[in-house]
């Protein structure tokens, strides 16, 4: 331990205040009993789909183009969840399809 | 809610949400886990992990908290550091207010332990027709917030014990968005929101770098979007 216990308290209250601020925020700017403005509900109509590409690129955002592998491994995997999803439309077998082959990809193939 | 049995309600409750989240269960049984090894490593033993995972719970932001607890003692650096990274809560909120609306007591839970995952299900899978929503929304959010914790305290006990490679296997958690990104294209109306999704997150990612790519690509999104509303509205 680097830190006192109670300053490691004090930065675990710190994390949770700033975590937690970020996940009120919208619900106590419009609250329940007040119709939110237009913007805002048309926001919150668009921003799943936008949310799931971010978070896409997001989880793949350390994937080195450039060095070998050059990102194979994780353009393969993606490319078989989708293909296994559009192909079976069954959500467990798309993941864990491309989750297998991803593991074999990167601790067997490209190790 | 009738007035069963809690017990069986609870119960009826998680298995109801629980096939929904599996995939979420596999990637933060190893991601949480790696966390408690992680902290354990840097001298903050199983109490302190599981502490921080009950209280503080957000995956990402309590990786980095590992560097912010091997440091000099900054407490505003910390606070300001989990808004900025957790930023994102603040368009679940806006995408939820609706769904959340009118869930009495639950929501404040709801609420407390929305991260990426629980947003990404709630948002986007319909509950099984014989459930009520309020349940559904519940079951996802204690189970996955349960796997986080569990699997921390468990990963500050064990150490670095597990006896296979795991390499990979958090994988699961982007093959989970994969799929969930093409439930919402299946939609024609959100395409738009779809595509606008990867491209800014993409220009945010080569201009600005893996570490400071979402906000900007928050902003990006918000922006076109915005613009596009007119376009759609007419």
């Amino acid at each position: 331990m680097f830190l006192t216990p109670v300053q490691t308290i004090i930065m675990i209250l710190a994390v949770m205040a700033g975590t937690q601020l970020t996940r009120w925020l919208p619900f106590i700017l419009f609250p329940e009993n007040k119709k939110p403005p237009e913007v805002v509900l048309y926001l919150g109509k668009v921003l799943p789909a936008a949310v799931m590409g971010l978070l896409v690129v997001y989880c793949l955002r350390n994937t080195n183009f450039l060095q070998a592998p050059h990102g194979v491994p994780e353009v393969l995997a993606v490319a078989a969840v989708a293909a296994l999803h559009w192909w079976k439309g069954n959500v467990l077998v798309s993941i864990a399809g491309g989750t297998a082959l991803y593991m074999l990809l990167v601790q067997v193939i490209f190790a | 809610m009738s007035k069963t049995n809690p017990a069986v309600r609870w119960g009826r409750l998680l298995r109801t949400a629980f096939p929904a989240t599996v995939p979420v269960m596999t990637g933060f049984l190893v991601l949480g886990f790696a966390y408690g090894v992680l902290m354990d490593t840097k001298g903050y033993g199983p109490l302190w992990s599981t502490l921080m995972s009950l209280l503080a719970f957000g995956g990402s932001m309590q990786y980095v908290a590992i560097t912010l607890l091997t440091t000099v003692f900054d407490p505003i650096q910390a606070f300001l550091l989990s808004v900025m990274v957790n930023a994102r809560h603040l368009f679940y909120g806006l995408a939820l207010l609706e769904k959340y609306k009118g869930l009495g007591k639950v929501r404040g839970f709801l609420i407390f332990a929305l991260c990426d995952e629980t947003f990404s299900l709630v948002s986007t899978v319909e509950p099984p027709a014989d459930v009520d929503r309020k349940d559904f929304y519940l079951g996802v959010s204690i189970l996955n917030y349960g796997y986080w914790v569990l699997a921390t305290a468990v990963g500050g006990l064990m150490g670095d014990l597990i006896p296979f490679d795991t390499t990979g296997l958090d994988f699961a958690l982007t093959a989970l968005f994969v799929v969930l990104f093409m439930e919402q294209w299946k939609k024609r109306e959100n395409r738009f929101a779809g595509a606008t999704g990867i491209v800014c997150a993409v220009v945010a990612l080569v201009i600005f770098g893996a570490e400071q790519m979402v906000i900007p690509a928050m902003i990006l999104m918000a922006v076109i979007l915005l613009g596009g509303r007119k376009r759609v509205c007419s």
